[in-house]
């Protein structure tokens, strides 16, 4: 996803002469050839975080349109007061890029389960979290015109196929439940829920959040499942709000809120640690939908 | 000391400063306030609002009837200024250390648009420095030769640990020209500012009274 989104800033670059790249020194030797074309709407300011987020504010100050990208946990949590303050605050926009999600990389320091609750705090980010490089392609484009605030949460984990339609996505209709699933964990979902009798949604863009979508999927049974790659929990309070006048039951999967998770090893074994492995997604959501 | 209390105690120290930028400095009015090509004024330390909104009154942008009613529920002026709000008012700001970043920002948005011309300055307090955020921002400007930028640094020795040897070394170091002068002396700071510094930024360091701590 990563050398999708770089390739296609570099043609990007190329179309909009308001846009500006910049990286806290993460490799993007792809977007070389624009970085010698293009000198000054490619920028990298070193291991400089706050700096990253900050030059991005006062570049749309000027009218631009920045394009900030670093890891996750370099972009988002380590400059949070940047992201508040030097674009929400001042009524500027950006296109924050980030890659590593959270648990491509082992170890505690390089992953960001907390990116998009976090960005949850502040108001009016729309948020991309695209299961394979053709979506976030597409939601790159979509994001790059105008001045909006706008998050896209890279990672190495795809599905197999794309999904480009908008909002949540119909894929599977049931009867005993709608199942919510985000982003990289689609496949794992289809095939974790293949044999239950449920609705099926699919979301690449969680927020805004398609509260008139989910109520659409509710049939009599509002049992609701979400599956999110980050933080348990982190849609809870829409699926909340959206169901304010049904009464309903949630269940919320996700990456665990309750310990510090200090084991390395693979994507697939923190998937396994928070229970997002696809033995542990047949368990839980068979269980809560009583099939 | 409160945060109030320090409000009060630093209004009387930067007034001059202000006063020399928007007078004598800087090419910007109410009327080229959105002119891509005006220089830009950006005040870092928020806690500075008062005379900022004087001066701001003082040359049209604002009405001087409103300073009286500041920060009430019916004032857009702020205990900090907010951009949204107040005319003339380039960035919003409040928490300490981040005018600079902004600052380098907007240069690389000029730069990038080919406008080489107007100047960025940043008003920044001694102890504000004190953040890493602008560690970050002088490193990079400096090594990235931005003559388009001016970093004001009121030096009103009101940093908790102080900066033995001077605070324009910090700067110097990163490859910046300095200037250090009497922040009450209007010929002086006029001179600070508009001596040329090809190639480089300028950080003025405006020594001021002590601020009561």
């Amino acid at each position: 996803m990563r050398a999708t989104f770089l390739s296609t800033m570099d043609e990007a670059l190329a179309a909009d002469p308001r846009l500006v790249l910049v990286l806290a020194d993460i490799p993007a030797e792809s977007v070389a050839h624009a970085r010698r074309r293009y000198p000054g709407r490619v920028l990298d300011v070193g291991n400089r975080e706050q700096a990253l987020i900050g030059v991005a504010g006062g570049l749309a100050l000027a009218g631009l349109r920045p394009v900030a990208h670093a890891l996750a946990p370099f972009l988002v949590e380590r400059p949070y007061e940047q992201i508040k303050l030097d674009l929400t605050h001042q009524g500027v926009g950006a296109v924050l890029v980030s890659s590593g999600a959270s648990y491509d990389l082992p170890g505690r320091t390089h992953q960001s389960p907390a990116d998009v609750a976090l960005l949850d705090t502040v108001p009016g980010w729309t948020v991309h979290v695209p299961g394979h490089p053709g979506e976030a392609r597409r939601l790159l484009l979509e994001s790059l015109p105008g001045d909006s605030a706008v998050y896209v949460r890279l990672s190495d984990q795809t599905n197999a196929r794309p999904h480009l339609g908008a909002g949540f996505q119909l894929l599977r209709e049931g009867r005993r439940g709608v199942v919510l699933a985000v982003g990289p964990v689609l496949d794992r979902v289809l095939a974790a829920t293949g044999d239950l009798d449920v609705t099926l949604l699919y979301a690449n863009t969680i927020r805004p959040f398609d509260a008139k979508g989910l109520r659409a999927a509710i049939g009599d049974v509002a049992d609701v499942v979400l599956v999110e790659p980050y933080l348990a929990g982190t849609s809870a309070h829409q699926v909340a709000q959206a169901l304010a006048d049904v009464p309903h039951r949630l269940r919320s999967l996700g990456v665990r809120r309750d310990a510090e998770v200090r084991v390395y090893g693979n994507p697939a074994d923190h998937d396994a640690v928070h229970g997002l492995d696809l033995p542990s997604l047949q368990a839980a959501i068979s269980d809560f939908c009583g099939n | 000391m409160t945060t109030v209390t320090k409000d009060l105690a630093a209004w009387g120290s930067t007034v001059d400063v202000l006063w020399v930028l928007f007078d004598r400095v800087l090419n910007v009015s109410p009327e080229t306030v959105r002119d891509p090509k005006r220089d830009r004024f950006l005040l870092s330390d928020g806690h500075e609002s008062m005379p900022y909104y004087a001066v701001l009154a003082a040359k049209g942008f604002l009405d001087p009837d409103e300073l009286g009613d500041r920060t009430s529920v019916r004032s857009r002026l702020g205990p900090h200024p907010d951009r949204t709000r107040v005319p003339g008012a380039e960035i919003s700001t409040g928490s300490p250390g981040h005018g600079l970043a902004l600052a380098l920002g907007t240069v690389f948005g000029l730069r990038a648009q080919r406008i080489t011309r107007p100047k960025v300055m940043v008003l920044i307090g001694d102890a504000e420095l004190d953040e890493g955020s602008n560690a970050e921002a002088i490193a990079l400007a400096g090594r990235l030769a931005m003559d388009q930028l001016t970093a004001v640094v009121i030096d009103s020795a009101s940093a908790t640990h102080g900066w033995p040897g001077g605070i324009e070394r910090r700067f110097a170091v990163e490859c910046w020209a300095t200037r250090v002068v009497d922040g009450h002396d209007h010929e002086a700071l006029y001179d600070a500012f508009t001596a040329p510094h090809p190639a480089q930024p300028l950080c003025v360091v405006a020594v001021v009274e002590p601020a009561r701590r």
